[in-house]
């Protein structure tokens, strides 16, 4: 049997005091870092004991229900002071179409200077419409850092840790890209208002949230889809589109061999005709639908009878999408493919087909409850089998947060997370297709991303970024923070032997704290 | 290998790069050869609009079906470039035209992975597993490719794949160099000998994939800077590019240098056989474009890339192999946004120094209703397979018998290269 130490042993045996680690049961100690390591980002300071005295299971329970716990002031005061929060997304979208139009105006403008003038005046004029013509390209930027500081304020102080993780996890489900014009406004109110709130409750409600949101509308195309013949078809708006449908099923529910069609997919396209979002102008025949700035345009619908995954669908505008959502949140198909997921995300990569099926039934007896079907995995055996113990390896995300968590950082800037976010290939809210950011081992471990993680670890261990960390964080402590993560002889002997300054850049980059 | 021992090797090989009458990869016995046959293949990622890409103007019916996106004939303002009188070549592809014209562009339309699916990530995967269908094999077919190499020296550098992670086409047990920042020399702490030490020290001795991780990537790291930082003298006349932004797959327009950067790794590193990058942005569901347009800006700087990356390879052209590929084509019809949604046939892209060029392949049956896959679709009346296998085999020299371990459940039938 192989022999592990904590880098506590490795502190004792060098004639150090540990930091207020004691060692019980061994099995205990495990469950306790892993309970830690899958409901949140990884262990904070103090974390390992908190959890212990609580006990493993009030852990769990707590985390289920993150409302009972209070909202770290660090977070509050992001939320408090982010201009997206006062702004509903339909001024969002109207600013950015303000901006648009600026920025089509001065381009002439500035053509036209250039062509009409050589002198000093033609210059400047030229100068100032260049000027307005990236003003566009600042707000986008502005946007983009308020909300990546926000999320990664969230995920590294947030004590709700579960519904940060299981807001990541749904926000690749459904996913945006802040790339795709709108979006580039509207990907953070879509996770503050149709990700977050939904992420531990009722399975449809979430799916409706985000069939509603003009974030999900805009990305997938369904804002211009039109029924080919109807009253409103001109413009841009003459036909189907069956992007959305089509993901919908493939992506959001039923699973790629869920048990559909291509004709299923131009049905549901249809179905899902006239919802989309209001442009600047109000037009007539538009009814606002939900609370986050959808439309339905009744005289660009569908009213025709459908043939729907075998069922007949009568013509009858909205309502047609949420009963076409109610079939597809209950289908056998997507209670499988979320407990899947699910199980892929907590567990291991390619999840046990019990585990599966478990959490699928729970899925169906409790009607899409979330927290239902989480709790059904965290009682799981699969869950706590010792070979899914640190079986995971951590996805740039996790690993940028997780090294932020264990080092008691507590940024107030985030470029340099976000930048190696963008080397290792996972730009927050920069996944372009609709499938979101995978989790597996197999799609992110790769020779030149591994030497690019080692060097961020030894980058930030050594204290270099003091936007991050303001000292190189002391190995000893940071080695109890995370010290139910065992450490091999290995680990432990090079740590050891190596310079004090990398102490901390070794335990980081240890293959122990590449997995969680 | 330190530099110098790199640099003999580099030299050596580039010596043997003009040696004559060694006929391609000899992958029986893994007998060593010296081979200088490369391959390239270039994936567009969304579904690219095959149809928009080499049209059939000749076909009235691509004007009916397409009454807004459609490029106007040859001759006119932004109208498609002329191939065959039937077919045109996107304008934005001009850059592609004397390749065309010098025979060593073909394009084998109507063409793809004979699963059905629409999925994009069902479609890529099929077509990267090489096994459609076969969700059991975990391997890509150009890692399966690679395997079967010889070993040539000592140098790891055979196989590269440009981009943040390491795409399924790549995936399997063969050494893969990835390159993430793009091609160009790459700074990094591991370049101190004192953290490289502590990371030798805790990573070199494993066997595990981490370990595989590690080794692979600071050889490659190491032979790419070394190579990189020798002059070039070639590549001191060219322009000397930004370096793209870091994207999962980048638009073409992010990633404008491709062409010139990887043409100088190639030429440092003859060792290199293999490369695969890929672009995204071609789901054009909405305002795809004319001959100007969304599509158009993603074709026409994936266009010059390859230019680019011709020019640069000089002589080396004559002994590579380019493969331009997409997961499914487009549907026959606009859809009611000016855009096209998921179909199945496409156009499969071949350059290459000695590849039966300037002809447009295709077995094919038209725009009618009834030649159409689902009465939507080009059909896939030729298995990407086949053009790979046919490439291979004739290009490349790899053995029948290594092929049917790179796509296992393939059997060659007739040949794809069929004149419309």
């Amino acid at each position: 049997m192989k022999r592990f130490y904590s880098l506590v042993a490795l502190a004792t045996t060098l004639g150090v005091a540990a930091a207020g680690y004691a060692q019980t049961s061994a099995t205990g100690d495990d469950k306790v870092l892993h309970a830690i390591n899958r409901l949140t980002f990884g262990p904070a300071p103090g974390d390992i004991e908190r959890v212990k005295a609580m006990g493993v299971k009030a852990f769990i329970e707590q985390q289920l229900n993150p409302s009972s716990i209070p909202e770290s002031p660090a977070v509050l005061s992001v939320v408090a002071n982010s201009t997206s929060a006062q702004q509903s997304t339909a001024e969002l979208m109207n600013q950015v179409r303000e901006l648009q139009a600026i920025k089509k105006e001065n381009k002439e403008v500035r053509k036209s200077a250039i062509a009409a003038t050589t002198d000093a005046q033609g210059a400047e004029a030229a100068a100032d419409a260049a000027k307005k013509i990236n003003v566009l390209g600042k707000f986008y930027k502005r946007m983009n850092d308020e909300y990546t500081n926000k999320r990664l304020t969230r995920d590294v102080e947030s004590p709700r840790q579960l519904e940060q993780v299981m807001t990541e996890f749904w926000f690749n489900h459904f996913n945006v890209c802040i790339t795709k014009g709108l979006d580039h406004v509207l990907v953070g109110p879509y996770e503050d208002q149709a990700i977050r709130p939904f992420a531990m409750g009722k399975f449809r409600d979430l799916l409706g949230a985000t069939c509603h949101h003009p974030a999900m509308l805009f990305y997938l195309d369904n804002w211009q889809n039109t029924a080919p013949q109807s009253g409103g078809s001109n413009g841009r708006f003459k036909g189907l589109n069956e992007n959305y449908a089509r993901e919908l099923m493939e992506l959001h529910t039923l699973g790629v061999d869920g048990g559909y069609a291509q004709k299923d997919v131009i049905e549901l396209a249809k179905i899902l005709t006239g919802l989309g979002i209001a442009g600047r102008a109000q037009r007539p025949g538009l009814e606002p639908v939900g609370p986050y700035g959808a439309y339905f345009a009744s005289n660009r619908h569908d009213f025709g009878e459908k043939d729907f995954l075998g069922r007949r669908v009568a013509g009858k505008g909205e309502q047609e999408i949420e009963d076409a959502l109610d079939v597809l949140a209950r289908h056998p198909s997507t209670a499988h493919h979320i407990g899947y997921q699910l199980a892929q995300y907590f567990v291991c990569d390619t999840p046990p087909a019990t585990l599966v099926d478990k959490m699928a039934a729970r899925f169906k007896a409790s009607d899409g409850d979330i927290k239902a079907v989480l709790r059904e995995l965290f009682n799981s055996n699969e869950f706590w089998d010792p070979k899914y113990q640190s079986a995971k390896y951590k996805t740039p995300l996790r690993y940028a947060v997780s090294i932020m968590r264990a080092t008691d950082a507590h940024p107030q800037k985030f470029d340099v997370l976000a930048q190696f976010m963008r080397l290792q290939g996972e730009p927050l809210y920069g996944c372009l297709t609709p499938d979101g950011y995978k989790n597996t081992k197999e799609a992110w471990l790769n020779p030149d991303g591994f030497l690019n993680r080692l060097n961020f670890a030894t980058v930030v261990g050594s204290g270099n970024v003091h936007s991050l960390l303001s000292t190189a964080p002391e190995y000893r402590q940071l080695g109890a923070t995370i010290s139910g993560s065992k450490f091999s002889p290995k680990t432990v002997a090079v740590v050891a032997k190596a310079p004090e300054p990398l102490k901390s850049a070794v335990v980081l980059g240890s293959p122990e704290f590449m997995h969680y | 290998m330190n530099r110098r021992e790199f640099i003999k090797l580099a030299s050596l090989s580039s010596l043997s790069l003009f040696a004559p009458g060694l006929a391609g990869w000899a992958f029986s016995n893994g007998i060593e050869d010296g081979s200088n046959k490369k391959l390239i293949v270039i994936m567009l990622r969304g579904g690219a609009d095959g149809l928009n890409i080499v049209a059939p103007y000749g076909d009235s019916l691509y004007y009916n079906l397409r009454p807004r996106i459609a490029i106007s004939r040859p001759g006119t303002e932004n109208g498609l470039l002329d191939l065959d009188s039937h077919f045109g070549l996107h304008p934005a592809l001009n850059t592609l035209m004397p390749y065309w014209q010098n025979k060593t562009l073909a394009f084998v339309h109507s063409s793809g992975s004979p699963n059905p699916s629409r999925s994009h990530f069902d479609a890529q995967d099929n077509m990267e597993s090489g096994t459609p269908g076969l969700h059991s094999v975990s391997t890509g077919w150009l890692n399966r490719l690679v395997s079967e190499l010889p070993i040539k020296g000592k140098t790891s550098l055979h196989a590269i794949s440009i981009g943040p992670v390491l795409p399924r086409i790549m995936s399997g047990p063969a050494s893969i160099a990835t390159i993430s920042k793009g091609v160009q020399v790459n700074k990094s702490l591991l370049d101190r000998p004192v953290v490289a030490s502590v990371f030798q020290d805790l990573y070199s001795g494993r066997t595990d994939d981490l370990g595989k991780a590690f080794n692979e990537g600071m050889a490659a790291h190491h032979e790419i800077n070394d190579s990189l930082s020798q002059p070039d003298e070639q590549g001191a006349m060219m322009d000397r590019e930004q370096v793209m932004a870091n994207r999962g797959a980048p638009l073409p327009g992010n990633n404008k240098a491709y062409g010139k950067q990887l043409a100088q790794l190639f030429r440092k590193s003859p060792s290199i056989q293999v490369a695969f990058l890929d672009f995204g942005g071609f789901d054009t569901h909405v305002n795809e474009g004319t001959g100007k347009g969304q599509l158009a800006n993603h074709l026409a700087p994936l266009g010059q890339g390859i230019a680019d990356l011709i020019q640069g390879l000089g002589p080396m052209y004559k002994d590579t192999t380019i493969v331009v590929m997409s997961e499914f084509g487009r549907t026959a019809k606009e859809n009611g946004n000016t855009g096209t949604d998921h179909g199945h046939g496409n156009v499969m892209w071949i350059l290459g120094g000695e590849i039966p060029g300037g002809k447009v392949y295709a077995r094919w049956g038209g725009l009618n209703t009834e030649a159409l896959h689902e009465a939507r679709d080009l059909p896939t009346s030729t298995d990407f397979r086949a053009v790979l296998a046919a490439l291979m085999n004739n290009q490349l020299g790899v053995a029948k018998t290594t092929i049917a371990k790179v796509f296992p459940d393939f059997s060659e039938g007739s040949s794809p290269f069929v004149q419309v």
